[in-house]
């Protein structure tokens, strides 16, 4: 789950670090008011869940509160590839004087935590990382000790920081690592962390949060900006699938990434389109079947589906009732071509012996006859 | 011979009495696995299918009966807890088939095992099965025959369908290790490549890869260095679109790799012939 810049902020502001006076507002009046507050040159920045803000004019400097209202106006009206401007931060003008990269990671080669800066701040680090790879300096924090003062000083010299700063460097470096852990973040970024007029603060702020840990994090799981997902990928979350929805005409419905990764392959093989990845994931009931056939039927692309059910942990009879519950309710008009192999898959085949669905033995098989299916239909 | 699990496995299952794992003890023991013991905190004394009995922690189960392997079974928010608790119990190999666990959690939790030299395989894995000795895991039983192949696999039930596809044309497998899709796991392709080339029963390795991280670009540095015995191998992923991704300093750590295009080419680089499908292997290990 990824959260907005001034979310992350707020976040990173709770642990002690340094982070610009401002607010954030849903009306450019609420923005003028904002900009009066704080008095001076301000930045309108548009919130929303993706890079290049800058470059697609979502960010302005406003010089007086009238030019604040009309820029915030001017913003919130704006669409940022594709996703609605709904709130704009209001940050007082920082003078900058140098820009830092700070960042926290997970390392799943090294198995830990990596802390990266880099001196070259401000720009796109993954640019920095193609082109100056010794820009950057990488520490690993072992998960079990967490950061310990010595690395927080590395890092300060690795990236040739004044000495007058190391001090305050520091614990902005384990304020972030605070936030990274406490929050089960998968990134903690600040790009740029600024010097200004001798001080060091975090100009912008990016986190991302890890779902299979939201469970003990209500707080931010009520920070979740839905506007970023299709409204049938949220549907699927609520009941546990994964679901990313594609261009194409056949449905799928699987039980297991790989295999639905796979799957999505085969049908392309053999020049059929997929309309989606589905994963009903293991040991998925009765009730998920019949919400992820739901989630597939609503897509009018959807011209044939193709189940394919290979049952370990899963099992075929539920499976099975699953669809015959989806059927009843849905009343699908497409053709379904259904493969299901593994534990319980008997018993899941003689429940759909009666059902309209056709059926293959082979993977290879069931992608052939969806694809004669979706072009048939 | 095999590797990790064969007949001497002395099998406890971490949430014994859970719908899972009472589902899938009742599989193993029908497959022949010698379940021991059970644990499900609060259950101590009970009995499972008459023979299993059940303790409240993995230490005591392990005392009375001598288990020196651990399955888990228990919902994602409790697994870091239940491989902790194996590991300090002394269990040398520990299989978790949970989906879902936190990847903090689980850095920690590789960490502490590898201090205490736990072997971990998992998280959010199918498991092993040894074919006709053990099924640790949900590996359906029946869809593999006993043989020289050795598999392993990111994947679960994308296994189970080469593990099939190769019981149609009568190849069996050595043994079949299902690592687990997770990012930071405890077992990598490299570890059993490394197993399989040092067993003697295996003569040719299926490696099942998918899109994301780099290790089947190091497994195929290992490969082209390494290995002795001939590697097949697919990649799934091919049609997935770009864009869904880790954020931009994962992809910097990983060095931008993990496309299935990056995977084959690394793979076929190192002598390993891919599969177009994954039915196909099953014809490119005849």
């Amino acid at each position: 789950m990824k959260l907005h810049e001034y979310q992350s902020k707020q976040i990173f502001s709770k642990y002690g670090i340094p982070i610009p006076k401002g607010r954030v507002a849903a009306t450019a009046g609420e923005a003028k008011q904002i900009a009066e507050e704080l008095g001076g040159r301000v930045v309108i920045k548009s919130q929303v869940l993706v890079g290049g803000r800058g470059k697609a004019g979502g960010i302005k400097l406003a010089k007086d509160p009238a030019e604040a209202e009309q820029l915030a106006t001017q913003i919130l009206g704006m669409e940022i590839k594709g996703l609605p401007v709904r709130k704009v931060l209001v940050d007082e003008a920082a003078s900058i004087d140098q820009e830092i990269y700070l960042g926290i990671t997970n390392d799943r080669a090294a198995k830990k935590p990596v802390i990266m800066a880099s001196a070259a701040g401000g720009v796109d680090i993954e640019e920095v990382a193609a082109t100056t790879p010794e820009k950057i300096i990488k520490v690993h924090i072992d998960p079990l000790l967490g950061i310990k003062d010595y690395q927080t000083r590395d890092i300060a010299s690795g990236i040739d920081l004044p000495r007058e700063y190391w001090k305050s460097f520091g614990e902005i470096v384990k304020g972030l690592w605070q936030a990274y852990s406490e929050n089960d973040a998968t990134l903690a970024e600040i790009n740029p962390l600024i010097i200004s007029k001798e001080r060091l603060i975090a100009l912008d702020g990016k986190m991302l949060i890890d779902d299979n840990a939201i469970f003990r994090h209500s707080a931010l799981n009520e920070m979740r900006d839905l506007d970023v997902e299709a409204p049938s990928e949220i549907e699927a979350r609520k009941y546990g699938l994964t679901f990313i929805k594609l261009d194409g005409d056949i449905g799928c419905m699987v039980n297991g990434a790989g295999l639905a990764m796979a799957t999505m392959d085969i049908i392309k093989l053999f020049g059929g389109e997929p309309a989606n990845f589905l994963d009903i994931g293991g040991g998925a009931g009765q009730d998920k079947v019949a919400a992820a056939m739901r989630i597939i039927l609503t897509d009018p692309n959807v011209k044939a589906v193709l189940f394919n059910i290979f049952g370990g942990i899963t099992r075929g009879d539920e499976v099975a009732k699953g669809i015959l519950a989806a059927m009843q309710e849905v009343k699908p008009k497409v053709p379904m071509a259904i493969r299901l192999v593994g534990t319980n898959a008997e018993e899941g085949r003689k429940l759909l012996a009666d059902a309209d669905m056709i059926t293959a033995e082979t993977l290879a098989d069931a992608a052939q006859k969806a694809v004669a299916a979706a072009k048939g239909a | 011979m095999s590797i990790l699990v064969n007949k001497d496995t002395r099998l406890l299952v971490q949430g014994i009495t859970g719908s899972e794992g009472l589902f899938h003890t009742q599989q193993m023991l029908a497959y022949g696995t010698n379940v021991v013991a059970g644990v499900t905190p609060g259950k101590g004394g009970e009995w499972v299918e008459g023979k299993v009995p059940v303790f409240d922690s993995v230490k005591k189960a392990a005392e009375v009966t001598g288990a020196n392997t651990s399955i888990i079974f228990v919902p994602a928010r409790f697994a870091p807890d239940a491989m902790l608790e194996a590991a300090d119990a002394g269990i040398p190999l520990v299989i978790c088939i949970t989906e879902g666990v936190a990847v903090q959690d689980m850095m920690r939790v590789r960490n502490y095992l590898d201090q205490k030299k736990v072997r971990l395989i998992g998280p959010n894995c199918p498991g092993l099965l040894t074919p006709g000795e053990s099924k640790v895991g949900i590996i359906p039983g029946d869809i593999a025959i006993p043989g020289n192949i050795g598999v392993v696999s990111r994947s679960g039930t994308l296994t189970y369908e080469v593990l099939y596809a190769m019981k149609n044309i009568g190849l069996g497998a050595s043994t079949c290790v299902g690592i687990g899709g997770d990012p930071i796991n405890g077992t990598n392709f490299i570890d059993c490549l490394k197993m399989f080339n040092e067993d003697p029963k295996t003569e040719k390795v299926v490696l099942i890869g998918e899109i994301g991280g780099n290790d089947e670009e190091k497994a195929a540095e290992y490969i082209a260095n390494k290995m002795t015995k001939p590697v097949v191998s697919f990649i799934a992923g091919q049609s997935a679109p770009p864009g869904k991704r880790m954020g931009h300093a994962g992809a910097i750590i990983e060095g931008g790799a993990g496309t299935a295009a990056d995977k084959i080419k690394a793979l076929e680089s190192a002598g390993v012939r891919v599969a177009k499908h994954p039915e196909e292997i099953a014809e490119l290990l005849k």
